[in-house]
């Protein structure tokens, strides 16, 4: 990488000065040097394409797996870009022209069947298979697991919980239409009532839209993934987005709120609910310590009393290219990445739920995770996004047709949904 | 957005030049000139055809595929079936409209103000360096970096721009999104039709001005009847690199709204068809699509409007 820089900064010195040829010399040397020693050090240079940690929780465990393998590789981290989007597309892109340069995935868990489908990553089989499997979640194994196969190995997890102030709330509702009338209370007293929620159009508002069509007992894909299924959950989910979008709970700018947009709301004082991942609760404690002592957690709130809700799941995976020179040692380093002391680093440094589920016991794990528990019940219960090649034009058709919520329309929009989709599973026609 | 800086240049002060060439029939002198011109553009012209043909045509190719990458078992020639999935398609007649929408206004917007500041920067006496250099700014700033600079400046919390119109936030909105869009284009491009514009008016001889001075011609008169007749096949060859630059026009859109509230052009939709969607044979449809509007825009300005094609001969 940082080769070619280095080199044309010193051929334009020593265009300026005549003696800066020598400079360049020297420099060019030092690289050679620089580049001999790294690889006379034996073992294969293993490249793990994950997404921008600032935790140093990834490389730490990389420089650790790397020390471990006594000289057998050596994992060299590569920041992907920030946004999902910007992963996926440039892992697709040089693994679509058999990019032999990436070795280890990170793979959000909605990729995981695209890549296997487009025979980009390989399967996991044996006694990896067994090591992989064996105290993970079972939410995370399912979201690596595609026609029976496993394709990756469950990082690290993630799930919303329902944040909520306990100065105005003194219990947490157990139903969205509990939450929806303790917010329209709190407005008739003129209190903080907003409900805060990812309602932008993109892949957020379809994970709320899964999340309480799984909570109403229903899905997104037949179980064999080729059909829509949908039917009246879906008309249900849809009729408490609408709710939600149309009564006094729903945040002004409700149609292009995203995570942040609601954690900045919820530290603003102005909402009393909020349904966003566990990053909030460092946040709060970082920026707004006076109304932290009032910010409490409780399960997502079901779409029904009598049945808890299911959450959909988030996270990355872990994938060995099928294009990689060295798959063996790729498999061994991606064992070691993902195993208990990474994964308890993860969630201490890098504050991401781990995949593993005794870690979730694990009591030094309470000073920073309070909430272990719940997070723990709400990935034992999870909703796993469809698990499809064509996820990505799915979840395009569903963010666009519930955006904005306000102008949902249960019944014609279940039905303009499902018959969407059925292009979408055989990726004809055009995505927006 | 990058091509074509020095290009137009070129052809408008090379005008007066070739207009004596075109006077005299060829003799063996000018036949000689022009084997050798041939020659000397023939290594350039070589290196292009092998850079840009290829890829057009294997792009025409994938155009007539079944081509998913998620589904490399299922690629087969399916003819004009990707053409028909595009054009039956709303999204696509929604992309084109929003694209001629920001043509039209970007472009008549940046003629009106460009030809303003070609005038300022002509008759400048003091500071000419100083004037020209300051209005060719916004020019040399990366598109993506000025347009990251609108969208803060439109986000209510971050944008001053925002706060100015009590926390408007312009870019929720399908038509303001699109004037945010079109406002940053202009203020983007302005500065390089203005140099267009300004090679025209140095084609403009200052003799023919003073003689329309002494016909006692009021400003106005010299303008519309000395000065915009002689600067005609400027001004087209302005408009139509601006217009062929407008219609292509991705950045400003991918990093202002990425195609949100319906305000994606026709690239952000092959775009997002290509390397979103992975669907190599609809995105490649698209693309090709493009290219086929960019050549009827190319045709109507040369053939319609009598604008010259670059590098040849200025029709008078």
């Amino acid at each position: 990488m940082g080769i070619v820089p280095r080199s044309s900064q010193s051929r334009r010195r020593s265009s300026t000065l005549g003696s800066g040829v020598l400079t360049a010399l020297v420099v060019s040397t030092q690289l050679l040097v620089a580049c001999g020693s790294s690889s006379s050090s034996g073992g294969a240079t293993l490249n793990l394409y994950i997404y921008p940690d600032n935790s140093g929780a990834v490389q730490q465990a990389a420089d650790t797996c790397t020390a471990s393998s006594n000289g057998r590789y050596h994992i060299k981290y590569q920041k992907l870009p920030n946004g999902a989007d910007g992963q996926r597309q440039q892992m697709a892109r040089r693994l679509a022209a058999k990019d032999s340069s990436m070795d280890i995935l990170g793979l959000d868990v909605t990729w995981a069947p695209e890549f296997a489908a487009a025979g980009w990553i390989r399967e996991w089989t044996g006694e990896d298979k067994a090591q992989v499997e064996q105290g993970t979640l079972q939410g995370p194994v399912e979201t690596a697991t595609y026609q029976g196969k496993l394709w990756a190995a469950p990082f690290n997890s993630n799930t919303q919980l329902l944040w909520y102030r306990s100065d105005l709330v003194p219990t947490p509702p157990k139903t969205w239409d509990e939450m929806l009338k303790m917010s329209a209370d709190l407005a008739q007293q003129g209190k903080p009532h907003l409900v805060e929620i990812q309602g932008n159009q993109y892949e957020g508002i379809t994970v709320w839209f899964n999340t309480l069509l799984a909570s109403a007992g229903g899905s997104v894909l037949t179980p064999d993934g080729t059909e829509p299924s949908l039917g009246p959950p879906a008309v249900t989910a849809l009729t408490i987005m609408k709710n939600l979008a149309t009564s006094p709970a729903a945040d002004p700018s409700l149609s292009v709120q995203m995570e942040d947009q609601n954690r900045l709301a919820m530290e603003s004082g102005t909402a009393a609910f909020e349904l966003n991942y566990p990053f909030v609760y460092p946040s709060m404690k970082a920026n707004k310590p006076d109304l932290f002592t009032n910010f409490k957690w409780a399960p997502y709130p079901a779409v029904s009393a009598d049945q808890p809700a299911h959450v959909t799941i988030g996270g990355i995976n872990l994938a060995v290219s099928s294009y990689s020179k060295h798959p063996a040692e790729a498999f061994e380093a991606t064992l070691c990445l993902r195993n208990r002391d990474n994964q308890k680093l993860g969630a201490i440094k890098g504050g991401v739920p781990p995949s593993i589920s005794d870690l979730y016991d694990d009591p030094s794990l309470e000073a920073d995770y309070p909430f272990r528990k719940d997070i723990q019940a709400s990935l034992a219960s999870a909703a796993v996004r469809p698990l499809t090649p064509a996820y990505q034009n799915i979840s395009i058709v569903i963010s666009h047709a519930v955006s904005p919520p306000a102008s949902i329309d249960p019944e014609s929009t279940e039905s303009s949904i499902a018959s969407q989709l059925k292009d979408a599973l055989n990726s004809k026609g055009l995505v927006p | 957005m990058s091509t074509g800086t020095e290009a137009p240049a070129v052809a408008g002060t090379e005008a007066p030049v070739t207009k004596e060439k075109k006077k005299a029939q060829l003799s063996e002198g000018a036949k000689a000139e022009r084997r050798l011109a041939w020659m000397l553009c023939a290594p350039a012209v070589i290196i292009m055809v092998a850079v840009a043909a290829y890829p057009v045509l294997y792009s025409v190719y994938l155009s007539f595929q079944r081509y998913d990458l998620r589904f490399p078992d299922q690629a087969k020639f399916i003819g004009l079936s990707n053409y028909a999935a595009v054009l039956s398609s709303p999204y696509w007649w929604q992309a084109l409209w929003n694209t001629v929408v920001i043509t039209v206004f970007s472009v008549v917007i940046e003629l009106v103000l460009g030809m303003c500041l070609a005038l300022v920067m002509h008759r400048t006496i003091f500071g000419r360096g100083t004037v020209r250099t300051s209005s060719l700014l916004p020019y040399g700033i990366v598109t993506v970096v000025a347009a990251f600079s609108w969208q803060f400046a439109w986000t209510p919390s971050t944008g001053y721009l925002s706060s100015l119109f009590g926390d408007a936030a312009p870019l929720t909105d399908h038509w303001k999104a699109l004037a945010v869009i079109i406002l940053a284009e202009v203020w983007k491009t302005t500065p390089f039709m203005a140099l267009l514009l300004m090679a025209g008016l140095a084609l403009v001889p200052e003799d023919l001005q003073k003689a329309a001075k002494v016909d006692g011609a009021s400003t106005w008169q010299r303008f519309a009847h000395v000065t915009l007749p002689l600067m005609k096949p400027a001004i087209l060859v302005a408009l139509l690199f601006r217009t062929l630059d407008a219609f292509r026009i991705f950045d400003n859109i991918f990093v202002l709204t990425s195609g949100g509230h319906n305000t994606g052009s026709v690239s952000i939709l092959g775009y997002d068809n290509l390397f979103s969607a992975l669907n190599l044979g609809i995105g490649s449809a698209i693309s090709v699509l493009i290219f086929v509007c960019v050549a009827i825009i190319g045709f109507l300005f040369i053939k319609g409007f009598g604008a010259a094609a670059p590098g040849s001969d200025l029709k008078r």
